[in-house]
């Protein structure tokens, strides 16, 4: 602000996950402008919420959803965030770090949460292909993959996370077996008695359950086939999960000449040994104990954003933790000294036919220890009778039947003290949460997550955030899942519009707004592109495509870039290219004197630096060697990438390349919900990478697989398999059926990955594979509306070049 | 404000209505750069630098909504009359001042 105030210190963050970007908010609420902030990641994406990968493994919630920090969150706060690199160095006498690919940032404050890393067994076999940990979304990923029909899968460790990863898997409907060291599961937050009702539980889902199960070798030649316990047994396994626990990542700090212990040693005020390094985290060993629960580690962050901002001196002391597991249907909590050591008493309920057991350790009339299994409802009473030490002599002998029975005067969330915690993994207590409420006219729980924070992280609050919401608005609130409108200018959500253009008839934006009650007069920039969408495909013969209602790329037809030039693409048909084409596009980049020339992705050539007027002429000399656009800019089908197959590989074993040219020749054109791409393979060494393809196809020798849904952006998602077909003709027809499918039922701007993750890969094939009727009509539908698309914008475009030059020029 | 200025601006003509679609823009070449004319549904017309305060972004390629434009490239929203960015942005593109002159578009260039 201040002209002559001097640099910003420059405070350089490494780690980009849970610890170290909470710490970074922390630091962002107390002073926003203080520093100039970097953030190193070894993942090559944002941040995410790394609790809630179980219930991504077990398919009830997506990596999109779990996503808390995109790469526009750093943009937007002009923080410098380098994903995909991880700092291999500290040089403590300059104060910078470097990373691996050599990027050197200076620090005048150093922030570690490098976090932990899971122990790896060190049994033989554990570095085969297809053993992996339970850690990130790329594990996750890596265990989806593995998740084919009769697959067989290890998971080792049968606490918290090993269950939550078990349990996903056989989500997923594939066999799992769980080996436990010791004689009881979770034996860090259950009893016995518990833990072997949880046993029942797990085993009734059809899980194997192994306990007192040592492992002695992990077997297989090129990956993993199998494993064999201590006592000889040996057990089929495609992929061998290890949950043993984690340990703090410490390397690069004891590199560094800090002061480490079993993690990163720090004091109360989150300082290691050289006071302009903080950790964070579960890097850190404070007081001679790590952590690995979230609770305390926000906690953390604030102690850490105190120091760092020297806006307070405050320290951090450690506080009881609770834990949940993550399975949904299985109801269970436990905190503090549930095993109840020596002078203390407990009081224990248990309804076996229920599957009901409650345990409460008491010593010196306060609550120390609580486990609860199968009703776990009354955690927070118990949890905030447990951290605030009370004297429950009073009511103990109704303890154990929750507040009403104990005399606490209403139930539930009223009964509450407004400093009663709601949130643990966010410590928000109740009156925040209602002061919210009633400040910003809160009604929903969505409302509250984001402008408290609670129940954003794990989620099992979720519950007594809606009754909070009950309790505060009464009959107001309305807890059934609300759809999300398409944008502010309506309350309508995708489907409705859709459904409401198909049975109305209604064939132009502005009739659609008009019928539908739309607020604004002209919509707004989200809703108008989805409209016009929405309508071309409804009515492709009819329609009159809005070019005011599309994005910059697709009224120019070229792709904006941030210097306000173009970049031009012109198609190469199953990346096919001749002599004549690549003469005519050296004439152009000559001619026109284009900066950068480039190949893509897709197997395409990129002019960049292309100026607005100059668009026009462009394109007329591309037409003139035959080429035409290749919608690199739109939210349309791109590109279909292809391997050389058959007739040139000494491997392929089918015209992987003839295939790609036919599937562009018919799909080119086409607009779709958003950017399509394909690819064919020409042989399972997928060569073309067609299994990150919205649309990917490989050869087999009896004929070809076919994959959809695939991503290869921020976050990678493997295809699924839709089908295995024998001839070429059936190719051409399930890719045409599943383009119709997604225009036809996907909401703009959703990815193919989004919309088979939000309706189902058994939706797809339902309509697909198992109903040729269907198929063969979503195959008539899409070719009818191809007979309308298939021409060519440039030539089109190139017929009126005034509107690409300026109207006027007037100094 | 307005009365004083425009005591000294010079009117020049830099098109007609039909050179601009509505919902659109249209640029115009100045002595300040690039000046974007919007046309709005309700046919009203505004002028802005062709420059988003975030990253100068080319506004006049953007979409027009009301009397809105959306940057095409962070979707920044940007208001036709005031140049002023829509909350939780914050920023101001410079105005121009436009009329209507019968079917003739007059600005008023900065020189």
């Amino acid at each position: 602000m201040n002209m002559l105030s001097p640099r910003r210190r420059r405070l350089v963050i490494v780690g980009n996950g849970m610890a170290g970007i909470r710490t970074l908010e922390e630091i962002l609420a107390r002073a926003p402008h203080m520093f100039a902030i970097t953030v190193f990641g070894a993942e090559p994406h944002g941040n995410y919420n790394r609790i809630m990968l179980s219930p991504v493994l077990a398919g009830e919630t997506s990596f999109a959803d779990i996503v808390t920090h995109d790469a526009a969150w750093y943009a937007d706060r002009d923080i410098e965030l380098i994903a995909g690199e991880a700092v291999v160095r500290i040089d403590r006498q300059s104060r910078d770090v470097i990373g691996e690919h050599g990027t050197r940032r200076a620090y005048d404050v150093l922030l570690l949460a490098t976090g932990s890393d899971p122990i790896m067994l060190p049994v033989p076999g554990a570095s085969l292909p297809g053993v992996i940990t339970f850690r990130s979304i790329a594990d996750v990923d890596t265990m989806l993959a593995a998740c084919r029909p009769g697959a067989h899968a290890v998971v080792i460790g049968g606490g918290l996370l090993g269950l939550e990863a078990a349990n996903g898997l056989k989500q997923r409907g594939i066999d799992v077996t769980v080996l436990h060291i010791l004689p009881t599961l979770m034996e860090r937050q259950l009893d016995a008695v518990s833990a072997g009702m949880l046993r029942a539980d797990l085993e009734a889902r059809g899980l194997t359950v192994l306990t007192e199960a040592s492992t002695k070798a992990i077997l297989g030649e090129d990956r993993v086939t199998g494993l064999q316990l201590a006592d000889g047994r040996e057990l089929k396994a495609d992929l061998v999960v290890m949950a043993v626990g984690i340990r703090p990542s410490v390397a690069l700090a004891r590199a560094a000449g800090l002061a480490v212990g079993r993690g990163v040693r720090v004091d109360d005020a989150m300082r290691t040994s050289d006071p302009a390094i903080l950790a964070v985290g579960e890097c850190v060993e404070h007081r001679g104990q790590c952590f690995g629960l979230v609770a305390p580690i926000w906690d953390m962050a604030k102690v850490c954003a105190d120091k760092i901002t020297e806006v307070a001196d405050s320290f951090y002391e450690p506080a009881v933790s609770g834990t949940r597991l993550k399975v949904t249907g299985i109801d269970m909590f436990s905190a503090g000294d549930f095993l109840g050591a020596e002078g203390s008493e407990e009081i224990v309920f248990r309804d076996a036919a229920r599957g009901v057991h409650k345990r409460i350790v008491l010593r010196d009339d306060k609550l120390v220890g609580v486990v609860l299994y199968g009703d776990a409802g009354h955690a927070g009473w118990y949890f905030d009778l447990l951290k605030s030490g009370a004297d429950v002599s009073a009511m103990r002998d109704r303890l154990l039947f929750g507040p009403a029975v104990a005399g606490v005067p209403a139930a539930g969330v009223a009964a509450l003290a407004d400093e009663a915690e709601i949130c643990g993994c966010n410590g928000i207590p109740k009156g925040r949460i209602l002061g919210a409420i009633a400040e910003f006219g809160l009604t929903t729980v969505d409302a509250v997550r984001a402008r408290t924070k609670a129940s954003s992280s794990c989620g099992s609050c979720t519950g007594q955030v809606e009754a909070l919401l009950k309790h505060a608005l009464g009959n107001a609130f309305d807890a059934k899942p609300k759809v999300n409108p398409m944008c502010k200018c309506t309350t309508h959500g995708h489907d409705a519009v859709r459904a409401a253009i198909r049975a109305r008839k209604l064939q132009t934006i502005p009739q659609t707004m008009r019928d539908l009650g739309w607020s604004t007069p002209d919509g707004c920039a989200s809703c108008r592109p989805a409209l016009n969408y929405y309508l071309l495909c409804e009515w492709p013969d009819s329609y009159r495509d809005d070019m005011q209602s599309r994005f910059t790329n697709e009224r120019m037809h070229a792709n904006i870039q941030k210097d306000g030039t173009y970049s031009v693409v012109p198609r190469m048909w199953g990346g096919l290219t001749s002599a004549k084409e690549l003469r005519a596009i050296a004439d152009v980049v000559e001619k026109y004197q284009i900066p950068t020339v480039k190949v893509t992705g897709g197997q395409r050539i990129d002019m960049l630096g292309v100026r607005r007027e100059q668009l026009p002429a462009v394109w007329r000399d591309l037409n003139a060697a035959g080429m035409v656009s290749g919608h690199a800019y739109g939210k349309a089908l791109r590109t279909v990438k292809t391997c050389v197959g058959s007739e040139w590989c000494r491997f392929g074993t089918q015209d992987s390349t003839s295939m790609g040219v036919a599937i562009e020749r018919m799909c080119w054109g086409a607009w779709t919900p958003h950017k399509v791409k394909l690819a064919v393979s020409g042989c399972p060494r997928n060569c073309a990478e067609s299994t990150i393809k919205d649309f990917g196809v490989i050869a087999v020798d009896s004929g070809w697989e076919l994959h959809v849904a695939g991503n290869g952006g921020i976050k990678v998602r493997v295809t699924d398999l839709l089908a295995k077909v024998s001839t070429d003709a059936e190719v051409l027809e399930y890719c045409a059926a599943f383009l119709q499918l997604y225009r036809e039922e996907a909401h703009y701007l959703e990815r193919t990955s989004h919309y088979v993750e939000r309706l189902g890969i058994a939706h797809v094939k339902a309509r697909i594979v198992s109903d040729a009727a269907n198929r063969a009509a979503l195959h008539g539908r899409f070719l009818f509306s191809q007979r309308f698309s298939q021409r060519d914008p440039w030539e089109a475009q190139a017929r009126t070049p005034d509107r690409f030059a300026d109207l006027a020029t007037v100094r | 404000m307005n009365a004083v200025s425009e005591v000294r601006l010079t009117w020049r003509e830099v098109g007609t209505l039909d050179d601009f679609p509505r919902q659109g823009a249209r640029t115009v070449a100045t002595a300040i750069g690039t000046v974007a004319i919007f046309r709005t549904l309700d046919d009203q017309f505004f002028a802005l630098e062709d420059s988003c305060p975030h990253k100068a972004g080319r506004l006049s390629q953007g979409i027009v909504h009301g009397h809105f434009v959306t940057c095409p490239l962070h979707n920044w929203v940007i208001g036709l009359s005031d140049g002023v960015a829509a909350e939780p942005d914050e920023g101001c593109t410079r105005t121009v001042p436009v009329r209507l002159d019968g079917h003739r578009v007059l600005l008023a260039a900065p020189m």
